[in-house]
């Protein structure tokens, strides 16, 4: 039932995508403007339902069927807090606190730049396990190398508070940006890596389109690697979530960031090496993608911040505990 | 693209089974020093063959009929990951287990299935893979052994080379051309994969010593050497076809990521105080679990019934990059100096044999070849 209500989501949502988040509506919203007319369409699709329980009135769907409207997201580049409008709803349900029916929303960690902050009417700030929504008052606009809007949100009447079940431990907010992050690159570089082959397909120099040269297929080749790899990971991470909680996922989320970080940098570089001049103009659609791939992977946690936690998790338990201890994630189901 | 697509598929709980394993491995390799565990699946033991055979650890998925457990591709996973995980030296079963027999099982006679089979999935008969040649490497389609047909059998002539364990080992399965190639085009055609018992007489094994001193592998020349009719494996003709999809087999299994993840083990106790090194290490952890995520989508394709041949080469690739590149990044991390002997020893040898990682079985050029194709690149 619920694989029915995701697939035809997702179908509905790249419909949607296509036709109303053009490069034209991308610059727009670079420019700080908001894509009134988008949101309109798509919001009552009902995404901010999808990961609600369907005890609370919502479609009930996992994590992992989630993340694939996330890796859509990322496909298109989304110039909509879309995502963020889907956790915000789903940590509001999970705190016992109402979802509000319309307006846009977003979640930020307290005293962490707000996603589209500016543009949302419900505001969602985590602190630790405490939820608290409110309208907030004023605004530092802030925004990411993609120019999407992160602002700074001073702290206003706070409408609503609630406390999250344990299983989503004390870091909620940080774990979630990862994994949404994660996925959306993990889609951005499928959307890179197409518009890529695609170029090298039909851009001709010495007699014969680039594609042809050892060399760039072999860089295309390595694109495609690291692409499916931040896609597994990313997807996998979110079962994670849906088998053991989202405490309970913390090192799959962070193995996910790591690995779509990386692959951010590496898909980036060497889709810019293809495309050549052509790629850093303004007028090319390629800078969409690559500034997000490369401020998304600062959000929620980089590279480093996680493989920190990783790898001194993995010190402290010591080279014997290692696979045994990687292995034994697989025993553990839903709690 | 669709071939490289890949389903999210979690590893069915096996606590029993990796319990069972661990105790095995923990009492087999008491005496295993860091450096024997570095080499893996290139360390060759009968006497540890065959006690993992009578285990029922070999051959865990084919029918009863033919010696096999019959158990899931999920639970051989968990066996592989197992051995490859505590550097055991499966050398001597690997090949069989891994791509000899279920090459057999597809497309050997009734007679060849029941005659080797149940020897393999005992750890008892060992079998190395015939396929480069003097001048015919990642151009395997310019192979020019060949058998001809000869009343009762075949007359096999030529040479193969880099045959690991060819000296240690019972049978080889040798791609060979049975009839010419056509004038034009089309090399694929007229090659067939033969079974050569490498105690036939005309047969020459000469162990090549490698860059670490020892003899891993060989050439192998065939003089003259008398094949029995049943020697033919499949179709004739087919043999390109039939020895691409057993590459499938060869390219998907953990093999391709954990070559060196003994040393990854050792790295992390080495390195337990130094908080400096908690970064980069967590990055190596990560990118195991991931390799491991795919990896588990592959073998969830072949359970599948599913032919993954481009996602394995996919996940070769990055998992041979992974593996090859620990020893560097151990170097970096650590005082080489102030290492335990026994750790540097491991780290010698796995700096030394890194480089065929991205070699056997298929090289980095290849299987890039082959993910650039599957993207529409021409």
């Amino acid at each position: 039932m619920s694989d029915d209500i995701a697939t035809l989501l997702v179908d509905q949502l790249a419909r949607a995508l296509a036709e109303h988040c053009d490069a034209a509506t991308l610059r727009m919203v670079e420019a700080q403007g908001f894509p009134q007319a988008a949101w309109d369409a798509i919001a009552p699709m009902g995404l901010r339902l999808a990961l609600v329980p369907e005890d609370a009135g919502g479609a009930g769907l996992g994590l992992e069927q989630a993340a694939d409207i996330f890796l859509l997201l990322g496909r298109h580049a989304a110039p909509l807090p879309l995502a963020e409008d889907m956790v915000a709803a789903w940590l509001l349900a999970a705190a016992g606190i109402p979802v509000p029916e319309d307006g846009v929303m977003s979640f930020a960690a307290a005293a962490r730049p707000m996603p589209w902050g500016r543009h949302t009417h419900h505001r969602v700030h985590a602190e630790g396990a405490i939820i608290l929504l409110s309208r907030g008052e004023a605004d530092i606009a802030g925004m990411n190398l993609a120019r999407e809007p992160r602002d700074t949100i001073v702290p206003g009447q706070t409408l609503q508070e609630g406390t999250l079940p344990a299983a989503f431990g004390d870091d909620a907010a940080r774990m979630l940006t990862a994994l949404i992050r994660a996925a959306q690159i993990a889609g951005a570089l499928q959307a890179v890596l197409a518009l890529t082959v695609d170029y090298a397909n039909t851009r001709v120099q010495f007699g014969r389109p680039i594609g042809r040269f050892q060399a760039v297929q072999q860089q295309l080749a390595e694109f495609a690697e690291e692409s499916a790899c931040a896609a597994v990971a990313a997807r996998s991470a979110a079962r994670a979530v849906d088998k053991r909680g989202l405490a309970g996922a913390a090192f799959e989320i962070g193995c996910a960031k790591v690995v779509a970080g990386e692959a951010a940098g590496k898909g980036a570089a060497i889709a810019h090496q293809v495309f050549a001049a052509i790629g850093i103009t303004e007028d090319h659609s390629l800078h969409h993608f690559t500034r997000r791939l490369w401020s998304w992977r600062e959000e929620g946690g980089t590279e480093r911040f996680w493989a920190q936690r990783i790898g001194a998790a993995a010190q402290a338990r010591g080279g014997v505990a290692l696979w045994p201890d990687i292995t034994a994630r697989d025993e553990e189901n839903t709690p | 693209m669709e071939g490289l697509r890949f389903t999210i598929r979690d590893a069915p709980p096996a606590t029993a089974l990796r319990t069972r394993l661990r105790d095995f491995l923990a009492e087999a390799g008491r005496d295993w020093t860091p450096e024997i565990r570095a080499r893996s699946w290139m360390g060759f033991s009968r006497e540890f063959s065959r006690a993992v055979g009578r285990e029922g650890w070999i051959g865990m998925g084919w029918s009863r009929d033919y010696g096999g457990h019959e158990r899931s591709a999920m639970e051989r996973l968990a066996v592989l990951e197992e051995m490859l995980a505590a550097g055991a030296p499966v050398g001597a079963h690997w090949i069989g287990d891994r791509q000899s027999a279920p090459l057999i099982l597809r497309l050997g006679t009734e007679e060849q299935r029941r005659t080797l089979l149940p020897g393999i999935a005992r750890g008892e008969l060992a079998f190395c893979i015939g396929l480069s040649e003097p001048d015919s490497g990642s151009d395997l389609a310019s192979l020019r052994t060949r058998a001809e047909r000869i009343p009762g059998g075949w007359l096999l002539n030529g040479r193969k080379l880099w045959t690991t364990f060819g000296h240690l080992c019972d049978y080889m399965i040798a791609l060979v051309r049975t009839s010419p190639a056509p004038e034009k085009g089309a090399r694929h055609q007229g090659l067939s994969q033969v079974l050569v018992d490498l105690r036939a007489s005309g047969i020459t094994i000469r162990p090549i010593r490698d860059l670490v001193g020892e003899e891993g592998f060989n050439e192998i020349t065939f003089d003259d050497v008398r094949l029995p009719e049943d020697a033919l494996i499949g179709q004739e003709g087919a043999g390109w076809a039939q020895a691409t999809s057993e590459l499938a087999f060869e390219r998907s299994g953990p093999d391709r990521i954990l070559s060196s993840y003994p040393l990854l083990a050792e790295s992390v106790t080495a390195l337990r105080d130094d908080a400096a090194a908690a970064e980069p290490l967590g990055r190596e952890v990560a990118r195991l679990w991931a390799l491991r995520r795919m990896s588990l989508s592959i073998a969830g394709m072949l359970e599948d019934g599913e032919d993954p041949v481009r996602q394995a080469a996919l996940v070769k690739d990055l998992g041979n990059s992974y593996e090859q590149a620990l020893p560097g990044t151990l170097r970096r991390l650590a005082d080489m100096d102030a290492l335990p002997d026994e750790v540097r020893r491991m780290h010698a040898y796995l700096t030394q044999i890194a480089p065929t990682f991205s070699l056997r079985g298929g090289t980095r050029e290849i299987m890039r070849g082959i993910i650039a194709k599957e993207l529409g690149l021409r």
